[in-house]
């Protein structure tokens, strides 16, 4: 049984298709990667699956319970996390309170009988920015605010963490050890989905890849099988030098764009 | 019949004239996504100037008219664009509620300073023609005003639809960036929006002015008229806000009419003015929800929140100071002290509700007043009575914002302001309240068997009480309350997938914000013992954002500064009433200027320190060698134990102080050369 | 060789503290048409907000026909004869067809001139011309912010992401009017994520990582490094 199913999706805005018919479904477990060229829909599916986008047709089941029209919170009370493309840490607080707000709001209540503070180190040890804690969230730099929002949304443990383009902004040795602490956060049970356009970390933290191109899943498969897809190589690099007549494009929908938020 | 037939014209009439002004507001925010509170109050400046010119100067009325609405008003317009308003459209809605609420006591102040209060008429066009048709009495000028407004909707259909530069209106909504991109200039297209809506506003005011009369506050008030109708078009659509005014003009028309048909009508007297309220409550509620913003990540320079230790310290400091500073003080004197206090915890609600949370509230008097009700009804002088006022007046807070829960920023800012007008003008007046203008009286203040009978004891009392607020909130700032509301001004989306349900967090800070207000109202009337709805006008609550906006709506000091302040100006007022208007313009233009760094001038009073340790040691030291060195002694160079979320981080923050960077470092260098 | 249309030197450009332009070296020569090209966040559309006015530097020069502009407003900018078609929906969409094309006359071409260009090169903007441009498709926007391309006669052209979203028979479609437009004279820096369409079309190319300049040279020598770039040299 999936964890996660994205079922047949559509988002449009005015006359423009984001989402055109978008079926996919993320395994319990599983890294599983999104990719696709630039405007093809992802960021637009992340934010139907986390309630930041309502769809215009089309179903959301997580953990066996249809979500298409749950608000956003009860969807994170449910175990769905994420980060953002667009980055949205809390600039006016450190980053050591950032990921305290979000205990705060995960824990409700019974967070007043719970101190945190080991919890906060913890997960900041985890991701690797202990060193910034003291910072405040708007003076860190690009790939330190994507970790501190990985490290924001494990405070709620989510079961299912949605992760927008999380490498982009780091080095490559920091790239790499960002691999490794997916890897170990899989291995702990957790769930992610990520979209990414670092093919390298793509390729070799996934379990499972779908291509969206045009709001519609083109490929699904392991790296290796996506890496030799053809129709993958045309989607990324645009035509290849054989023309234009392919009968695969005909299908291909013209009214495509993503509408940025 | 025909006595329906002419209610119905003289809705249409009314409603004409609401369109025009509806639409220059429309004009404006749709241009330049300014929303305008000030439109009512600059059609009544204008309403005023052409009075001067046609009356009191006897020019002619059409000359008058040419004047005002081809020169005076367009000419105001561009200038107000292209000085206090710029760039306001993408500044948090907070901000831009401060600056148009100042722009609104600048007019206010700018009109009682040059036209001192008197008895003035604007006569009707051709006051003396009358036409009857079908037994009904129509005016020309009615048929003026409808003529008008149709002229205007023709004008501005030609305008943005027919011309280049109208199409660069438009367009400059939808994308400002590509506008310039295409070669076009948004500060020139921003300019003549605001030409045209301030000609528009005064328009209207000219018309309405034999209506409702040459007053300085009803006139200010057409703007939610304005507001009602432009609202239904949701602030864009021009012909929707024309359908917005009819229906407001006809809704008014026959509630005046029709209303002592009804049984009952003597206790709604306050109703046919608040139609208009009425009607723009309703249609915030009816608006749908506004989706969730993902932006970048932000942050505001705050105030530095002091530690528990130096908040004891200054509290302890601050009941000691009123102490020495009540003994023997004269009764008057000492009421305007605790005046001050009780609008210092006002303003300390202000702190918690948009200093921090970053929502802006237009009737916190009107809380206050709720308060001071409660407490007076209860007749329970004592912590009870204060209880029941506070949590009272917290319960009506969440029901004003219950019904915009699922709207933020700027509407619930406006179903503040109708909240408030509906309190000042139905509610205040009724019967169980205050009555019209009679004084409400309530006892002096029993804690614990200990009864407040000296005013002296009474001051000392309410400045306990602020300090026990001000901890309260500092409290909140530093625990997890605080830290939950800065998350969410600063990104409601995060919020969101976190796992808070903003919804009743928004009530919850709204309803804490409402009692504090309530608190300052009971003990208020506790201390007077006697008190009128005048203490709560709406439009003191406007004034209260302002101070706030220039003392600072992050800190206490700058709560404590504004509450000083927000008493002694109508003090200062009736000392001089020559200069009464003034007074209000130097607030409003402070609040401008100020009002874009919510930290106010409390903010450059902690960075005082630190320039004095930062610019003018170091400078001293070069002329005085030896001195650095004795700064160091005296303790200046060492930072104390505040959270100082301040500084070097203020990329968010427009107004932040650009030199606090460079500064804390030449502290740094400085304290390694006095070593 | 003459002054070179756009040179750039030594750029840095940042959000806030966040770094995203550490020092680009840059240069298109008169009438060529260079494509920018590189993976997601590489910096491209920023370079492409510095150049048009849009965003500040923080240092670092640009030349454009070897006149130095810096804090130039875009507007002023885009009357001088650059033209910028940025990323996405570069049109207005509540705005018909028409009057779309009436407002790119702010470029300094008279409206009739405009119209008669647009409509001659896609006669289907003619058909439309009363219809509302959002609800036009994604490839019929694009043909619609090309006519500005066309119409101003710029001096030089930017073009950022000409492809976001289009099915590729729509792309082909407009670089095919990239290339009329280059055969006029007119020097073009082209950003675009489908390398070999972008590069069908030009004289050089560069490609950006990180925020700098990696490469440059002429077209197939790039095109044989742009698989790894983007897809990833790990086998």
């Amino acid at each position: 049984m999936p964890l996660l199913h994205v079922d047949d999706v559509v988002v449009q805005f005015g006359g423009v298709t984001a989402v055109n018919h978008a079926n996919f479904e993320v395994e319990q477990g599983s890294i599983t990667g999104l990719i696709g060229p630039n405007g093809a829909g992802k960021t637009t599916t992340f934010n139907v699956v986390t309630g930041l986008q309502t769809p215009t047709s089309g179903r959301v089941v997580f953990d066996d319970k249809d979500i298409t029209r749950m608000p956003v919170h009860r969807r994170s009370r449910r175990g769905i996390g994420r980060t953002f493309q667009r980055l949205e840490a809390f600039g006016s607080l450190t980053v050591a309170e950032n990921v305290r707000t979000a205990f705060d709001i995960h824990d409700g209540f019974a967070g007043l009988f719970r101190s945190v503070q080991n919890d906060v180190d913890d997960l900041l040890d985890l991701v690797g920015i202990a060193n910034h804690a003291d910072d405040r969230a708007d003076s860190i730099p690009t790939g330190t605010a994507r970790l501190l929002e990985l490290a924001r949304a494990l405070a709620c443990d989510p079961k299912l963490l949605l992760l927008d383009e999380p490498s982009s902004g780091l080095d490559e040795s920091e790239t790499e050890a960002f691999g490794e602490l997916l890897q170990q956060l899989a291995n702990e049970g957790r769930t992610i989905l990520m979209v990414e356009h670092d093919m390298d970390l793509v390729m070799n933290v996934c379990d499972t890849i779908h291509v969206l191109d045009f709001g519609s899943v083109i490929a699904d498969g392991t790296p290796a099988q996506v890496r030799a897809n053809p129709v993958v190589q045309k989607a990324y690099l645009g035509y290849s030098d054989d023309g234009p007549a392919g009968d695969d494009t005909a299908v291909l929908p013209l009214v495509n764009e993503e509408v940025v938020l | 019949m025909n006595e329906f037939l002419s209610y119905t014209v003289i809705g249409i009439f009314t409603g004409a004239a609401y369109a025009i002004a509806a639409s220059g507001l429309v004009l404006t925010y749709s241009t330049t996504r300014v929303f305008n509170i000030a439109h009512g109050a600059i059609g009544m400046f204008f309403t005023f100037v052409y009075w001067d010119f046609s009356q009191r100067q006897g020019l002619p009325a059409w000359l008058s008219l040419v004047l005002v609405l081809g020169i005076c008003a367009p000419l105001t317009g561009v200038l107000l664009q292209r000085f206090v308003t710029r760039g306001l459209g993408t500044a948090p809605v907070g901000v831009s509620l401060v600056v148009t609420v100042a722009l609104l006591v600048a007019m206010i102040g700018i009109a009682t300073q040059i036209w001192k209060p008197e008895a003035r008429a604007i006569p009707e066009f051709f006051p003396d023609k009358r036409f009857d048709v079908w037994g009904i009495v129509i005016t020309p000028q009615h048929i003026i005003t409808l003529v008008l407004s149709l002229l205007v909707a023709g004008g501005l259909y030609v305008l943005l639809a027919r011309t280049r530069v109208g199409t660069a209106m438009r367009a400059s909504v939808d994308n400002a960036e590509l506008l310039g991109l295409y070669g076009g200039r948004a500060e020139v297209v921003s300019a003549l929006a605001w030409a045209v809506g301030t000609s528009l506003a005064a328009l209207g005011g000219i018309l309405l002015a034999p209506q409702i009369g040459m007053d300085f506050y009803l006139l200010t008030l057409i703007v939610i008229s304005a507001y009602a109708a432009a609202m239904l078009g949701k602030l864009t659509s021009l012909p929707m806000t024309y359908v917005g005014a009819m229906a407001l003009g006809l809704a008014s028309s026959y509630v005046v009419g029709y209303l002592d048909k009804f049984p009952g009508a003597e206790n709604l007297t306050g109703l046919p003015p608040v139609v208009p309220t009425i009607f723009l409550f309703a249609i915030l509620v009816l608006l749908p929800q506004a989706p969730l913003r993902i932006g970048q990540v932000k942050g505001l320079v705050s105030a530095p929140v002091p530690s528990p230790t130096k908040t004891g310290v200054w509290g302890i400091g601050l009941i000691g100071f009123v102490v020495l500073l009540v003994s023997g003080m004269a009764d008057s004197t000492l009421l305007n002290v605790g005046t001050a206090i009780a609008y210092g915890i006002l303003m300390l609600s202000l702190v918690l509700l948009t200093g921090y949370g970053g929502f802006v509230s237009l009737a916190q008097f009107a809380f206050a007043g709720v308060g001071a009700v409660i407490y007076s009804q209860v007749e329970q002088p004592n912590l009870f009575g204060l209880a029941v006022a506070i949590i009272g007046t917290g319960l009506v807070g969440a029901i004003v914002a219950i019904p915009v829960l699922r709207l933020t920023g700027l509407y619930l800012a406006l179903a503040t302001l109708a909240f408030g007008q509906l309190m000042d003008k139905l509610i205040f007046t009724s019967a169980w309240a205050f009555e019209f203008n009679n004084p409400l009286k309530a006892e002096r203040l029993s804690v614990l068997g200990y009864k407040f009978e000296s005013l002296t004891s009474t001051v000392i009392m309410m400045a306990v009480f602020f300090v026990l607020v001000a901890f309260v909130i500092i409290a909140i700032r530093r625990g997890r309350l605080g830290r939950i509301l800065i998350a969410m001004r600063d990104s409601q989306a995060a919020c969101g997938t976190l796992g808070l349900d903003m919804r009743w967090f928004r009530v919850g800070v709204f309803a804490g914000s409402a009692s504090i207000a309530g608190l300052a109202g009971a003990l208020l009337i506790s201390m007077r013992m006697s008190i009128t709805a005048n203490d709560f006008l709406y439009f003191n609550s406007l004034l209260l954002l302002l101070m706030a906006g220039v003392w600072g709506l992050t800190s206490i000091t700058g709560a404590a500064l504004g509450g000083v302040f927000m008493m002694y100006l109508p003090v200062a007022q009736g000392e001089n009433p020559d200069i009464a208007g003034l007074l209000f313009v130097l607030l409003a233009v402070g609040a401008i200027i100020l009002g874009r760094n919510p930290n106010g001038l409390a903010y450059y009073l902690f960075q005082l320190p630190r320039w004095i340790q930062g610019s003018l040691f170091p400078a001293l030291a070069e002329k005085y060698p030896g001195m650095a060195l004795r700064a160091q002694e005296y303790g200046f160079g060492r930072r104390d134990d505040d959270d100082y979320d301040d500084g070097d981080h203020n990329d968010g923050d427009p107004g932040g102080d650009p030199g606090a960077g460079p500064l804390a470092e030449e502290v740094d260098t400085h304290a390694v050369a006095a070593r | 060789m003459s002054v070179p249309i756009l040179d750039i030197i030594d750029l840095h450009a940042a959000y806030g503290r966040i770094e995203v332009l550490r020092g680009v070296n840059l240069t298109v020569p008169k009438g060529a048409v260079v494509a920018l090209l590189g993976p997601n966040g590489a910096g491209k559309s920023t370079l492409l907000k510095v150049i048009s006015g849009q965003m500040q530097q923080t240092s670092g020069d640009i030349h454009l026909a070897g006149i130095h502009v810096t804090g130039a407003k875009p507007d002023d900018l885009a009357r001088l004869g650059l033209t910028t078609i940025p990323e996405g929906r570069s049109v207005f969409p509540n705005l018909t067809v028409e009057e779309n094309l009436l407002l790119m006359s702010y470029a300094g071409v008279a409206p009739e001139a405009v119209f008669d260009t647009a409509y001659s090169y896609f006669p289907r903007l003619h058909e439309r011309r009363f219809q509302l441009a959002g609800t036009m498709s994604g490839g019929e926007q694009q043909m619609l912010a090309m006519a500005r391309a066309l119409a101003s006669d710029p001096a030089l052209l930017l073009l950022d992401e000409l492809s976001m979203g289009l099915a590729p028979l729509i792309v082909d479609e407009l670089y095919e009017t990239v290339a009329k437009i280059a055969e006029t004279g007119v020097s073009i820096l082209v950003v675009e994520q489908f390398a070999r369409t972008a590069l069908r079309v030009s004289d050089y190319a560069a490609v950006m990582t990180g925020g700098t300049v990696v490469a440059t040279g002429e077209p197939d020598e790039i095109n044989a490094i742009m698989a790894d770039v983007i897809l990833g040299g790990a086998a």
